[in-house]
């Protein structure tokens, strides 16, 4: 908090030391959104320099963090907006699907599924998979799951309630695991798990 | 417990700070439905996975440029 105060007072290496600290996070929360590296840089600009305008405004009843998370999502969803030509895109959308409500594919992964693919074909796998969700699931998923937000923290981010955080993460979750199991079940990559060339 | 219910409280099986009268009912579910058991060991595995590998790394170079140019930015607002 001290930080915070300071650049509150208008000291810009308090602030400078703030914009350290978050970028990459703000940069990965970014781009699990926009889904593009350019328009993901431009959000994190943009959402650094709102946080830097409004830090007067930071109420100090939330953690910083939390409040500039939230800056980045709204960032990266107008940002999402003006490459879709003006349609509006919101936290909502597509969450009323009923896919992932129940599993359907109940096959076993193998018990090492990492070993199976080479470091950058998984990262191609991981990356696909989760841009087949729906923002508002992908979202939830990554400020919980990847980035260790609390449900009360991802709740306040995305001004959603508790209950609704919970029902997206579960969602998520199960979506995403139905789709790995597409690579991972036992049996995928049968030469490479025997370990034949 | 039906599986539908236990998927609805997959959470308190994820949780591993959760305890009390609902896992002890979780885990007994677990012990007679395979099915249940793959879907609860494979979302873990799930998130595991996408904790452990960063698919949206800042390259340093990008990192500095972003960097500098978020300072620019902030410096030259007018606040």
């Amino acid at each position: 908090m001290l930080l915070v105060e300071r650049a509150r007072g208008g000291d810009m290496a308090a602030f400078e030391k703030l914009v350290r600290q978050y970028e990459r996070q703000v940069f990965r929360i970014s781009q699990h959104i926009v889904q593009n590296r350019e328009d993901a840089e431009d959000v994190v600009q943009d959402a650094f320099l709102k946080a830097y305008e409004k830090l007067d405004q930071f109420q100090g009843n939330s953690k910083f963090y939390t409040w500039l998370v939230r800056i980045a999502v709204n960032e990266s969803l107008m940002r999402l907006r003006k490459r879709r030509t003006g349609r509006m895109v919101s936290i909502d959308e597509d969450v009323e699907t009923e896919e992932g409500s129940m599993p359907r594919d109940l096959a076993d992964w193998s018990p090492d599924p990492e070993a199976l693919y080479g470091q950058s074909e998984m990262g191609e796998i991981l990356r696909k998979t989760i841009q087949g969700l729906p923002p508002g699931f992908r979202v939830v998923f990554v400020l919980r799951d990847v980035e260790g937000l609390s449900t009360e923290e991802t709740a306040e981010s995305l001004g959603l309630s508790i209950p609704a955080v919970k029902s997206r993460l579960l969602r998520a979750r199960l979506q995403l695991r139905e789709r790995l199991t597409r690579y991972f079940r036992k049996g995928a990559r049968g030469n490479a798990q025997d370990g034949v060339k | 417990m039906t599986c539908t219910e236990f998927l609805q409280q997959l959470d308190e099986m994820l949780d591993p700070a959760i305890a009390g009268p609902l896992r002890a009912e979780l885990q007994q579910h677990l012990r007679c439905c395979e099915h249940c058991e793959i879907t609860l060991n494979t979302t873990r595995k799930t998130i595991e996975i996408y904790r452990r590998h960063e698919i949206y790394e800042l390259p340093e170079d990008l990192r500095e440029r972003l960097h500098e140019a978020i300072l620019t930015k902030c410096k030259g607002c007018g606040k």
